[in-house]
């Protein structure tokens, strides 16, 4: 039996067995790491050493039992929420705005929009941190939430001019000549159908807040420390197995927003 | 053309059709819708521009000064042999991980590329899952997995490949492992989007014309996938030129990077002029490098608007 | 202006709309009687659907005024403007069922629940779509989406009802049958319609009066007969059913071909020197050497025969080449001689039409 071919140019999938061994490896190395973290999590020793000389659930314990910690997860995820909440309805507000206007002010500011995912994060973490320390917003979930916001607003706003831009804004005029003025036609008719990438734009907002490292470490300072500020100086000082247990967590949750947003998208494509 | 009913003296500037019935109540409406619309997005762009915008036209302005006034002493001091060092290796680490990148993501964005529906679409997921991952998470990971007595070494021992543990991570080593880590997906992404445009009859029209496989491959669609490729190339230059926290957590202090110094020279010495002069610099060459990518495939695939 | 409580008379005064150099609509002006179905004739571009989309309200004219009755409204929204709209590609909304997209606009009047589904019921039988309420909009083939675009239009009874092109989505068969049944729903329900088309047979077929446009003005109001009958110029005779053309020479009130004058049965209601006759295939007639004492005669010679159905065409070259062609019924009487043979075609005086080029 002849194998089917591969390509256009008739190479049979046998032939490039090698071409796939070499990816399986490249995928392994993309996301073995992470995985492997979880059963270490569990490991009895201070050194995570493989193989693991007991198991135990010691580091789930410190992580839930320490003080700094605990306060540490409520000011990330409230701040990841806030964050969320803000840049969706920010953004999603924009692209509608830049779409339905286009003229030559909307292609510049969409160009201002995509700055900040431009300019690299140290230099945005140092300007905020110079500005807050006039403002005294520094080490305040305000300060956090408004600077993450700069992050989370620009991919909100490619996510959803990109749905926007498939999307026939003839319903509209239709609902306008029905008698819905332009929020309620917005509101009833667009909405609804460009709700899955607002979604997915609302989840990207919410895991960019949580994971943001660099600004972060700048300007949540002192009880408004952040998970990820705990983290890094954590992994700075010496590597406190804690972080295994906080790592297998977060891997946990990036899973299942993922897989949320890849849901919302299979869904919409019914 | 007849004027209508209300035109005024001071008008006779405008064109025919701007004198008439209604014309500047009509023309004001119009004027009031578009700022209505563009308004959505005063709120969103004022933020930005006053949260992290403006401070940056700041720091570029203290880049100029010191406590006597306006000066250059801040450009001139980064060309202080420490800061030259400095540049050299970002530049040098930026490289190394930008072509292991290259030689990792082109195989793996083709075979994405030319797979099923279904495949494919499960690879990219394996591909997204590490920037949905913490960045922190990755790179701890890695700090486990090459410690001394860490997955690598202790596999490569049982494996009889070493004598002893090899130093792999809190140098250079560990932190281009860490960092290709972290910069394949945005290799990947862009290359894949770009492969997938190939309209396979090219690769047909070169069989039938009589290339090889290896032949139609490197002259017909590694040219076509160029832009996927160029701009894959720039998105991971320009994030390793500025990224900080995978060299800062695995380099072990023997990784000195661009965005390391500014960091120093803020928390460490407080001197803002050193540190804005820095910061100017990295934003200089990472706009110029994405100002010649745009220039190469036009701006208008870069910011994705229509 | 008669108002009724189904229908209300639309007024246009000198409104102009200009894109950058070009005028989409130059000045133009129009009366539309209450209850009248008017339809909008032209080429792409000529400024019909600008035009529409005028009285719509999406499109700003730069100066004008519109009224609906006694109602100015040029400066109203569209949404309050109380009209019906059907567009190019229906634009239905595909998060809804059907019954979802009707009750939309009732919904949007504060109409309430029970009446809301009596009304639903009554325009889904009003298009022939009984008991399809709950279907999903992709389920639906193209021209169901078209009544359901048409019933969504005319559910909360608007006394202005435009449409777009409507049909143009349509295959032949599906469209001629659609004309006719937009026209009963006319007849049915009475609104003053406004109707978009670059389709002549179309606007023939449904209109009251037809006006034609291109480059932004009106180039003839009339009802359909008068329009197709007495065409103003060559634009509107070419446009506006099939023609051929014979140049001719008007001189002293007589229309010459050549040496020629040709028999008219009234003078030309231009004073235009270089003129046009129209020849409209239908009107021509073939004659025997004998006949033809009373008609204006043009031998030729025959170039080819097209079957088509209920009618044929014969293609004929006149003696100076001049290309024309006859159009014969179906039947006994109609002719097929081969290519090459000698033929006379004869034109009654009745049926001649002179009209001078089309005025820029």
């Amino acid at each position: 039996m002849r194998a089917k071919p591969a390509t256009e140019t008739q190479i049979t999938h046998r032939r490039r067995l090698w071409l796939y061994a070499i990816v399986g490896l490249i995928v392994l190395f993309l996301i073995a790491p992470s995985l492997l973290i979880v059963p270490l999590s569990f490991s009895d020793s201070r050194y995570l050493t493989f193989p693991p000389p007991a198991w135990s659930t010691r580091w789930y314990a410190a992580y839930f039992g320490a003080i700094e910690w605990r306060e540490a997860t409520y000011v990330s995820f409230a701040a990841a929420m806030l964050t969320m909440l803000l840049s969706t309805t920010l953004g999603t507000l924009a692209a509608y705005g830049l779409q339905t206007l286009r003229s030559r002010w909307s292609v510049l500011a969409y160009g201002a929009f995509t700055l900040p995912l431009v300019i690299p994060a140290i230099l945005i973490a140092i300007g905020i941190f110079l500005f807050y320390a006039q403002l005294g917003l520094n080490s305040t979930l305000t300060g956090i939430v408004l600077a993450h916001s700069v992050l989370a607003i620009p991919l909100v706003v490619i996510t959803v001019a990109a749905s926007l831009n498939s999307y026939d804004m003839n319903q509209e005029m239709v609902a306008r000549s029905l008698g819905a003025s332009r929020p309620w036609a917005f509101l009833t008719v667009t909405l609804p159908q460009i709700r899955i990438s607002v979604i997915s734009g609302a989840l990207l907002a919410f895991i960019t807040s949580l994971d943001e490292v660099v600004i972060s470490l700048f300007i949540a300072g002192g009880d408004k420390a952040t998970l990820t500020k705990r983290m890094f100086n954590a992994l700075r000082d010496e590597i406190d197995p804690t972080i295994a247990s906080i790592s297998t967590l977060l891997i946990a949750l990036s899973v299942i927003l993922l897989g949320l947003s890849q849901f919302a998208q299979l869904r919409s494509k019914k | 053309m007849a004027a209508g009913v209300g035109s005024t003296i001071g008008t006779d500037n405008l064109a025919p059709h701007q004198v008439g019935r209604n014309a500047a109540a009509l023309r004001a409406q119009e004027r009031a819708e578009q700022w209505m619309l563009g308004g959505l997005a005063l709120p969103g762009l004022l933020l930005i521009g006053i949260v992290a915008l403006a401070p940056i036209v700041w720091l570029f302005w203290l880049s100029f000064r010191d406590a006597d006034g306006m000066t250059l002493a801040h450009y001139a001091r980064l060309l202080h042999p420490s800061y030259v060092i400095t540049l050299a290796s970002t530049f040098e680490l930026s490289f190394l991980v930008t072509s292991i990148c290259i030689l990792l993501g082109y195989p793996l964005a083709y075979v994405i590329a030319q797979a099923r529906p279904r495949i494919a679409a499960v690879l990219l997921l394996l591909v997204l899952f590490p920037i949905w991952t913490s960045l922190l998470v990755r790179c701890y990971a890695w700090l486990v997995l090459l410690q001394r007595r860490g997955l690598i070494n202790t596999w490569l021992s049982e494996l009889g490949l070493i004598d002893g543990p090899l130093q792999l991570v809190h140098n250079f080593t560990g932190t281009t492992i860490g960092m290709v880590h972290i910069m394949l997906p945005f290799m990947v992404l862009p290359l894949y989007a770009s492969m997938r445009a190939i309209n396979p009859d090219y690769m047909r029209a070169a069989a039938n014309l009589g290339a090889s496989p290896a032949k139609a491959f490197w002259q017909i669609y590694v040219p076509l996938s160029r832009p996927g490729l160029a701009a894959g190339i720039v998105i991971v230059f320009v994030l390793c030129l500025g990224f900080y926290v995978t060299p800062a957590l695995l380099g072990g202090g023997r990784v000195m990077m661009w965005s390391m110094q500014i960091e120093r020279n803020v928390s460490y010495y407080g001197d803002w002029g050193a540190a804005s002069a820095l910061g100017v610099v990295l934003l200089v060459l990472t706009l110029g490098i994405l100002w010649l990518l745009a220039r190469v495939i036009g701006f208008d695939k870069l910011t994705g608007a229509r | 202006m008669t108002i009724t409580t189904i229908s209300l008379p639309i007024s246009i005064r000198d409104v102009t709309k200009t894109y950058g150099r070009t005028a989409a609509l130059d000045n133009v002006s129009l009366e539309i009687a209450s209850g009248e179905f008017i339809t909008l004739l032209g080429p792409s571009g000529s400024g019909k659907t600008t035009l529409l989309m005028v009285l719509a309200g999406f499109i700003r004219p730069d100066s004008g005024e519109i009224r609906f009755g006694n109602r100015e409204v040029t400066l109203i929204p569209p949404h309050k403007r109380d009209i019906g709209m059907v567009f190019q590609n229906y634009a239905l909304f595909p998060h809804m069922t059907v019954a979802g997209n009707l009750a939309y606009p009732l919904k949007l009047r504060g109409v309430d629940r029970a009446a809301v589904e009596a009304r639903v019921a009554r325009a889904l039988d009003m298009v022939q779509l009984a008991g399809l309420g709950e279907r999903q909009v992709d389920q639906l083939s193209g021209g169901q989406r078209q009544r359901v675009a048409l019933a969504r239009a005319i559910i909360f009874e608007p006394r202005i009802l435009l449409m777009d092109e409507p049909l143009s989505a349509l295959d032949k068969k599906l469209r001629e049958q659609m004309q006719i049944e937009v026209r009963h729903l006319h007849q049915r329900l009475g609104m003053t319609t406004v109707y978009v088309t670059h389709d002549q047979r179309e606007a023939l077929t449904m209109s009251d009066r037809i006006a034609v446009i291109n480059h932004g003005r009106f180039r003839q109001i009339d009802k359909p007969q008068d329009l197709y009958e007495r065409p103003n110029n060559r634009f509107i005779a070419e446009f506006v059913g099939e023609s051929h053309f014979l140049p001719v020479e008007v001189r002293g009130g007589v229309a010459y071909f050549g040496e020629r004058a040709i028999r008219l049965a009234e003078p030309p209601r231009h004073t235009a020197f270089a003129q046009f006759l129209v020849l409209r295939p239908e009107k021509l007639k073939v004659i025997d050497a004998a006949d033809g004492a009373e008609l204006n005669v043009f031998p030729g010679q025959v170039k080819e025969f097209v079957y088509q159905g209920e009618s044929s065409l014969l293609y004929v070259s006149l003696a100076d080449g001049q290309p024309i062609a006859i159009r014969q019924p179906a039947g006994s009487a109609q002719r097929a001689p081969p290519p090459g043979a000698p033929i006379r075609l004869g034109l009654a005086p009745a049926d001649t039409i002179i009209v001078p080029p089309e005025e820029t």
